[in-house]
C-alpha cells in the first residue's frame, strides 16, 4: 500500500515550475530522497505533500485519504515534517520542546501523561541526549537543536516522516547515527528526505527523486537513477562515482 | 519550586496585598473600621474611604493589571516575539483612541466605551497585521516594527483629540490616558472580562505551547493556524480593551510580567497564563500604591510608574537579543 502518492501534482513557485506532472507512489518501508540544486523547489514539494502549501493541480493522498478531506490535526497523526529550520524566540526546557510532538494525539484539554513524557525522554535517548531533558532549549548548540527537533518528530509517531535536511549542523557521527536511526526498523514507515549530500542518499535511501528547477524530475530506484551522469545533470557541476566495498560514492571533481 | 506551588503563592500574596492596600493612602484606618465597611454596610464607624474610595481603586487596579499581562502574553505567541505588548503594539493607543472619541461626543456608560475601546483595539491590530504582512512572509521583528509605528500614530491622534477637547473635560482625560485608576470605570465589568478571558485562553493554552515554536510546525502538528490566529487576535484586543476602559493605556505591563514569569522557568502557558495574570494584578497594584503614597496626597498616574520599570527592562532586552 502506498502511504504517500501524488497524481499529476503541479507545484509551482514564484517563477520556479517545481513539478508538472508528478506522479509519485512512496511505500512503506521505503526511504525517498530528494535531491536538487538550491531553490529548485525541494522543501516547497514537501511543504506541498504536508499540506502547508496548496498544489496548482494534481492531487495528493496520504494512507489512501485525498489531502482535502483531512483536517490538520488528521494529517499531524500520520504525517510529520522536520522543519529546515528551529524557531526559538521563546525560552523553554528540551522536555517541553519535545512533548509538542504529542500535540496532535491529545485532546485540547488533556495534559501529556507519564506515557507521554516515557515516549519523549525515549526518543530523547534515541537521538543521544540522555540527559537533556530539563536543559533551557536556547543554551543548545545547533546540532544538539537539530537532534531535539528529530526527536519531537520521532514522539509524533506517524507512518509517513518527511523530514527536510536532517543532518544540517550535524557532525559526521551523528549524521550517520540519526540516518541509520531513521531508516531502520521502519517496516511501516515511509520516509522521504531531502538531502544535499549524495552519498548519504546512496548510502539510506533506496530512492530518489531528482528535480531539476524547471519542472523536469526524475525518479526511480536509487541503483538506476543516482549515476555520474544523472548527477552531473542534476548539479551542473561533474560528480565521478568510485565503488569500495561494493558501495558507491559520488566526488566532486 | 513546582509551577503550581508559584501560582499558589502569587494568589496569596495577591490577596495579602489588595487587603494591605485598603489601608494605604492620606487618612489612617483601624482594623476594625476596614473590616465592618467591607462586611457590614450598616454599622456605625464605617468609612467611605474603603467602599468609594480605595476598594473600588485597588481592584480596579489588579484587574486592570492582570488583563494587561494576559492580552500580552497572548500577542507575545500571535507575533512570536518576547517583546510584544499591547502598548508598544499600538493596540492600547487604538482603543484609547476610541475611547477619547466617545467621550468628545458625551458618551460614559461602560459598556458603550467597552464597545469603542474593543473596535479600536480590533482596528489597530488589523492595521498593523495588514501592512506588515503585505508582502507576503511577515517576520515577527517586522511586526514589531510597524506595531511601533502605528502606537507613534495612535499618539498623535490621541494628541489632536486632545486639543479638539473642551478644557473642563481635559484635565480627566489627561488623566485616564496616562494610566490613572481614581478615574477608573465599573469594576465589576473589568473582573467578568477577566475571568472569561482567563478561561478562553486556558482552552488555548496547549496550542500557544506549539504555537511559540514556530507557525508551520504548529501546522504540522496538527493547529489550525488561521482559527488560531483569528481566535487569540480577538481575545487579546477584548483584554486590552477592558483594561484601557479602566485606567487608560497603561504601558509595558503586559510585556513586562510575562517576561519575568518566564524567568522564573515557567515557560507553558498552562501555567504561565494563570501566573501572568495574577503576576499583572500584582505589578499593577503595587505601582498604584506607590503612585498615591510617595507624593501624597498629591497622587501620580500609575502608568509613570510602570514605564519607569518597563522601558529599561525592554532597552535590556533588546541589546542582549541583538548581542546573540
Amino acid at each position: 500500500m502506498s502511504l504517500i502518492k501524488c497524481n499529476q501534482l503541479n507545484v509551482k513557485i514564484a517563477h520556479t515550475q517545481v513539478c508538472e506532472h508528478l506522479t509519485l507512489a512512496i511505500n512503506a518501508a521505503e526511504n525517498w530522497a530528494i535531491l536538487g540544486m538550491n531553490g529548485c523547489g525541494k522543501t516547497t514539494l514537501l511543504h506541498t505533500i504536508a499540506g502547508l502549501l496548496p498544489a496548482r493541480t494534481g492531487e495528493i493522498n496520504i494512507n489512501n485519504i485525498n489531502l482535502n478531506n483531512l483536517s490538520r490535526r488528521d494529517i499531524a497523526q500520520q504525517l510529520g515534517l522536520l522543519m529546515q529550520h528551529q524557531e526559538d524566540h521563546f525560552p523553554g526546557t528540551v522536555l517541553e520542546c519535545v512533548l509538542i510532538g504529542r500535540h496532535p494525539h491529545l485532546k485540547s484539554w488533556q495534559w501529556e501523561s507519564e506515557y507521554d513524557k516515557e515516549i519523549a525522554l525515549e526518543a530523547l535517548s534515541v537521538v543521544g541526549l540522555n540527559n537533556f531533558f530539563d536543559r533551557p532549549i536556547l543554551t543548545l548548540s545547533g546540532g544538539e537543536r537539530q537532534r531535539v527537533a528529530i526527536a519531537t518528530l520521532l514522539v509524533q509517531q506517524t507512518n509517513i516522516r518527511l523530514l527536510d535536511e536532517p543532518v544540517n549542523h550535524l557532525d559526521i557521527h551523528h549524521q550517520h547515527e540519526i540516518m541509520k536511526l531513521l531508516t531502520t526498523n521502519n517496516d511501516n514507515i515511509a520516509n522521504v528526505f531531502v538531502l544535499h549530500d549524495v552519498n548519504l542518499a546512496a548510502q539510506y535511501c533506496d530512492h530518489a527523486l531528482l528535480i531539476y528547477g524547471d519542472g523536469k524530475v526524475l525518479q526511480g530506484a536509487c541503483t538506476e537513477v543516482l549515476t555520474e551522469q544523472n548527477l552531473s545533470d542534476l548539479y551542473q557541476y561533474p560528480l565521478h562515482e568510485i565503488s569500495h566495498n561494493g558501495q558507491r560514492w559520488f566526488i566532486a571533481s | 519550586m513546582r509551577p503550581i506551588s508559584f501560582i499558589v503563592l502569587l494568589a496569596i500574596l495577591s490577596l495579602f496585598l489588595i487587603a494591605s492596600s485598603l489601608f494605604m493612602g492620606s487618612v489612617p484606618l483601624s482594623i476594625q473600621t476596614v473590616w465592618l465597611s467591607l462586611v457590614d454596610s450598616s454599622a456605625e464607624n464605617t468609612s467611605l474611604i474603603i467602599t468609594e474610595l480605595r476598594l473600588p481603586r485597588t481592584l480596579a487596579a489588579f484587574a486592570t493589571g492582570a488583563l494587561l499581562a494576559q492580552a500580552g502574553a497572548l500577542m507575545q505567541v500571535l507575533v512570536r516575539n518576547p517583546l510584544a505588548d499591547p502598548y508598544i503594539l499600538g493596540v492600547s493607543g487604538g482603543a484609547a483612541t476610541a475611547v477619547l472619541i466617545g467621550m468628545l461626543f458625551g458618551f460614559s456608560s461602560v459598556f458603550g466605551l467597552t464597545g469603542l475601546a474593543f473596535i479600536g483595539a480590533l482596528i489597530a491590530m488589523l492595521l498593523v497585521f495588514v501592512i506588515a504582512h503585505q508582502k507576503g512572509n511577515w517576520t515577527p521583528t517586522r511586526l514589531l516594527l510597524t506595531g511601533v509605528v502605528i502606537a507613534a500614530g495612535w499618539g498623535a491622534a490621541i494628541s489632536l483629540i486632545l486639543t479638539l477637547s473642551p478644557a473642563n473635560n481635559l484635565h480627566g482625560m489627561l488623566f485616564w490616558l496616562m494610566g490613572d485608576l481614581s478615574y477608573s470605570y465599573s469594576v465589576s465589568f473589568a473582573f467578568i472580562a477577566l475571568v472569561i478571558g482567563l478561561i478562553l485562553s486556558m482552552l488555548l493554552s496547549s496550542q500557544l505551547n506549539v504555537l511559540i515554536r514556530g507557525d508551520k510546525l504548529a501546522a504540522t502538528l496538527g493547529v489550525n493556524l488561521k482559527q488560531l490566529h483569528i481566535k487569540i487576535y480577538i481575545l487579546a484586543s477584548l483584554l486590552t480593551a477592558a483594561a484601557v476602559v479602566q485606567a487608560g493605556s497603561i504601558g509595558f505591563v503586559g510585556f513586562i510580567v510575562p517576561h519575568l514569569i518566564r524567568l522564573t522557568g515557567i515557560t507553558d502557558h498552562r501555567y504561565l497564563l494563570p501566573a501572568a495574570t495574577l503576576g499583572g494584578g500584582i505589578l499593577v497594584l503595587v505601582a498604584d500604591t506607590a503612585a498615591r503614597t510617595i507624593i501624597a496626597p498629591q497622587q501620580l498616574p500609575v502608568g509613570i510608574i510602570t514605564a519607569l520599570i518597563g522601558i529599561p527592562l525592554f532597552l535590556f532586552l533588546l541589546q542582549r537579543d541583538a548581542k546573540q
